[in-house]
């Protein structure tokens, strides 16, 4: 079953006139060529204009979205001979972030990234992307891994939050995404990562601490969800979509806030309209960042990534 | 609600009675009364319970930094509201109010039994000790002399965790505390980390649980989620002393639960074995 968002309704209504004109042709062998040719005109109209005046909330849904393309769909078309590695040697393996050696255009590069499910089976198995402690544990692993052979990191972030269970908690998921915080800020390779859907609080920084920080143009990047918000300032999830405009979610906003360095553009309609196109502008992206990066001195590389996060915040200077 | 009750009598034995009631307080934990004095000489800690109350920011360095040799560091710096986020200016207004403090956090020098040390301190008074960039920048800045200075730095937290109303710049603080952290860490300047009463998210999965050494306060709630939202994700039940500084003890996060009146001659034991001998 396809999802279709409520402001995405109008565009699947033509797309269902589009279908039912090609196939009267086909069926009846009227041509219907020039009503199919004005119709598909409309379409992308109604497509610019919906995805020009999208609200912070309707971003959250496409980030969302079920048919959104997830972490192994885009390492599927970026990357050649993926080897999923395993394990965090300690605990376990967790299904909710994977990662492994693969081939960016001849040059290694460790891939790690957030997965989410496409059915309810895979869902559960992937915890909703909802990583355990042993998943930040086996990101770090791999990245070490990754330093230790000079290979540089990507990542892709795709997380609601990280897992809040009792489980979690017991195996210390607060020290598991600190720790990680603090490594990847000192690791001796060069780090990209991608906001490719959700970037959900720590759990989503957990693995997004970086060189360079990518987002894709309907990726949100939020400290709370928006239903969590709402329900903390007017005891009303339901006012979500208010609490998103208030939160200044969008990637536009991350790219303000200097966040992220690239807002990298989606097809038009979003991702999950076409997620080839999707991951071949993705890969543009990586392959224009990561070079500089690589032939930047050890001590440089670390040096300005402490000072891109050192920077970050906006604060006033009072004298009393 | 008691003071309905006073509300009926003459103007000299309201001020009688007002001045009888902040004679007492009401433990937390036990719910008992307790004499104002005997709890406050007992350090806020209830002395039939041994429940431990939250202690402001001055408290706590009045507890643990020695008499006048606290010398406080980037009073300055503070919240501004940068989304312009609905009712922050009230909340921060409230905040200064609440806590009598400038911001959620402070820090300085001073020495701990002779010991020279760097010491930032949370309040939870302004607004639940929450993270924003202000805080970020304030425990980054400690961190950060305290590896010019090459002296140890305690940090005492108690937050729900980042400050919701200055959105991903929050979140961005607790990559910004941990570099600062990452740097003590290669240079070996001793960091230790005191978890009090709340440590939660943000805090909790930043700064907070890379210290050297990690102290907690007894009872104190320290985890990662809210209690709502962990029990809601629930499929295992959570135990009993779930999120309490005991069950992180018993799963491995923390090194350490020290009672209030032995908190600072621990500190002093800790911080000698890095800086003595």
């Amino acid at each position: 079953m396809r999802t279709v968002l409520d402001f995405e309704k109008p565009i699947a209504e033509l797309d269902a006139n589009i279908e039912a004109l090609k196939r009267i042709t086909a069926e009846q062998g009227i041509d219907k060529s020039e009503e199919i040719a004005a119709l598909e005109r409309d379409r992308e109209r109604l497509l610019r204009e919906i995805f020009k005046n999208l609200t912070p909330w309707d971003r959250t849904l496409l980030a969302r979205h079920p048919q959104r393309p997830y972490t192994l769909d885009y390492i599927r078309v970026i990357f050649d001979d993926f080897i999923e590695l395993h394990g965090d040697r300690q605990f376990g393996d967790d299904g909710a972030i994977i990662g492994g050696m693969a081939w960016l255009n001849e040059k290694p590069v460790m891939v790690i990234g957030q997965q989410k499910g496409r059915d309810l089976k895979e869902r559960q198995r992937r915890n909703f992307g909802m990583a355990k402690p042993e998943g930040y544990r086996k990101a770090l692993r791999l990245m070490h891994l990754a330093e230790k052979f000079g290979r540089p990191v990507i990542t892709f972030v795709d997380t609601p939050a990280a897992d809040p269970g009792v489980e979690s908690e017991s195996r210390g998921i607060s020290e598991a995404i600190a720790r990680n915080l603090r490594e990847m800020i000192a690791l001796k390779v060069p780090i990209v990562a991608v906001v490719i859907g959700e970037g959900g609080s720590g759990g989503a920084l957990g693995i997004a601490v970086a060189d360079r920080v990518l987002m894709q143009e309907y990726a949100i990047y939020s400290v709370i969800p928006p239903e969590g918000c709402a329900a903390i300032l007017w005891r009303d999830p339901k006012r979500a979509p208010e609490a998103a405009e208030a939160l200044k979610l969008t990637a536009h906003d991350a790219l303000c806030f200097g966040v992220v360095d690239e807002v990298i553009e989606e097809p038009l309609g979003g991702a999950h309209r076409d997620p080839l196109t999707a991951a071949q502008i993705v890969k543009e992206a990586l392959l224009r960042h990561l070079p500089p990066l690589q032939k930047m001195a050890v001590s440089k590389l670390r040096e300005s990534r402490y000072e891109r996060y050192r920077n970050l915040g906006v604060w006033q200077s009072v004298l009393e | 609600m008691q003071r309905g009750w006073f509300a009926r009598r003459s103007p000299a034995e309201r001020v009688a009675m007002d001045e009888m009631n902040d004679a007492w307080v009401k433990c937390n934990g036990c719910q008992q009364i307790l004499f104002a004095r005997d709890f406050e000489r007992n350090l806020k800690v209830c002395p039939r319970c041994g429940h431990h109350h939250r202690l402001s920011a001055r408290e706590r360095i009045a507890l643990l930094a020695d008499p006048d040799t606290f010398v406080e560091r980037d009073a300055e710096v503070v919240s501004a509201d940068p989304l312009g986020f609905p009712e922050y200016a009230d909340k921060l207004n409230k905040g200064r109010a609440n806590s009598g403090l400038p911001e959620a956090m402070v820090s300085g020098t001073c020495t701990l039994s002779g010991i020279p040390i760097v010491l930032a301190v949370a309040d939870f008074a302004f607004m639940g000790g929450s993270m924003g960039s202000a805080v970020g920048e304030k425990v980054a800045r400690a961190m950060e002399y305290a590896l010019e200075q090459r002296l140890p730095i305690v940090t005492c937290s108690t937050s729900g965790g980042a400050r919701m109303q200055e959105g991903l710049l929050s979140l961005m603080q607790m990559a910004k505390t941990c570099a600062a952290a990452a740097r003590l860490h290669e240079a070996g300047i001793p960091f230790v980390s005191v978890l009090t009463d709340p440590t939660m998210a943000g805090v909790l999965a930043s700064y907070a649980s890379v210290g050297d050494v990690v102290i907690a306060e007894p009872g104190a709630l320290i985890g990662f989620a809210g209690q709502r939202v962990a029990q809601q994700a629930q499929v295992v039940k959570p135990p009993p002393n779930f999120q309490t500084a005991e069950f992180q003890l018993e799963h491995g996060m923390v090194d350490i639960v020290v009672p209030r009146k032995e908190l600072k001659h621990t500190l002093y034991r800790v911080l000698r074995f890095f800086t003595g001998g």
